[in-house]
């Protein structure tokens, strides 16, 4: 059997399909006997279907840094 | 009530996605939007002696933003007729004398709220984001926005893959938590 830590990291993998299949099943059993994890994992879903519907956006590292020159730029 | 300063040294750390979200729901446009949001930071330094310090910095610069935003729309429509709202009527034969009717919001549709509701859930992601440690925040936004494989962002960040697992799971514990009292019970 598998310990907590190793079901959330395996459920972590999941919400980003990156658990195999071999992963899932150790995840899906350890659910079955552990409250805690069944609720964590459900929230956890929740989260994912969130961030999905959000449709997020953000900037990259790079082109952040391009802003920070340009406003230091007008600074000086 | 506490006095806020501004420190347009962390502005872009902080408040860039949080702004670049904000305004490309606006103007769905990605280019446009990062056009703004850098406008947004050179106009709040332009009139930072104008700032009172009565509101927070990151609510300052969304009003500047919104400024922004409907400059951007002004000028897009400043050629003259652009301006004129248009409305086509549906000459199939069926709608025959239907005109008003066709015009009504359909009082059963339940969708017209998803697009509001998805901007504001948005606003507070991000805003959720902003507040978890800087490296955490960083690694939950590369993984879960920008989509990048565990490998690369590993690479990247000279880390391991446990190593970011951790991060992962403690950002998202954070967000739960911070979501729960910023948005509905997850």
């Amino acid at each position: 059997m598998i310990s907590c830590d190793k079901a959330a990291v395996i459920c972590n993998k999941a919400q980003y399909d990156e658990a195999t299949f071999y992963e899932k099943v150790k995840l899906k059993f350890h659910i079955l006997i552990c409250k805690a994890c069944s609720v964590h994992s459900k929230k956890n879903a929740v989260l994912t279907s969130l961030c999905d519907k959000a449709k997020l956006s953000n900037l990259s590292e790079t082109e952040k840094e391009a802003m920070k020159n340009k406003l230091k730029e007008t600074v000086s | 009530m506490t006095s806020h300063s501004l420190h347009p040294d962390t502005w872009v750390d902080q408040y860039a996605d949080y702004l670049f979200n904000y305004a490309v729901i606006r103007v769905s446009d990605a280019e446009i939007a990062k056009d703004i949001v850098q406008e947004t930071f050179l106009a709040g330094l332009k009139s930072a002696k104008n700032f009172k310090g009565e509101a927070a910095e990151r609510t300052w610069l969304i009003s500047i933003l919104k400024r922004k935003v409907i400059d951007h729309y002004r000028k897009i429509n400043s050629n003259k007729g652009k301006a004129e709202v248009r409305m086509t009527y549906n000459s199939s034969v069926d709608s025959d004398g239907d005109w008003l009717e066709e015009q009504v919001a359909d009082p059963y549709s339940i969708l017209e709220n998803d697009g509001i509701e998805n901007e504001e859930l948005g606003s507070a992601i991000h805003n959720c984001i902003s507040k978890l440690p800087k490296k955490q925040g960083q690694v939950f936004k590369m993984k879960t926005i920008q989509g990048i494989s565990t490998e690369d962002i590993c690479n990247e960040l000279e880390i391991n893959p446990s190593n970011l697992w951790v991060m992962i799971h403690r950002s998202r514990t954070a967000l739960m938590d911070c979501l729960n009292q910023n948005w509905f019970n997850i």
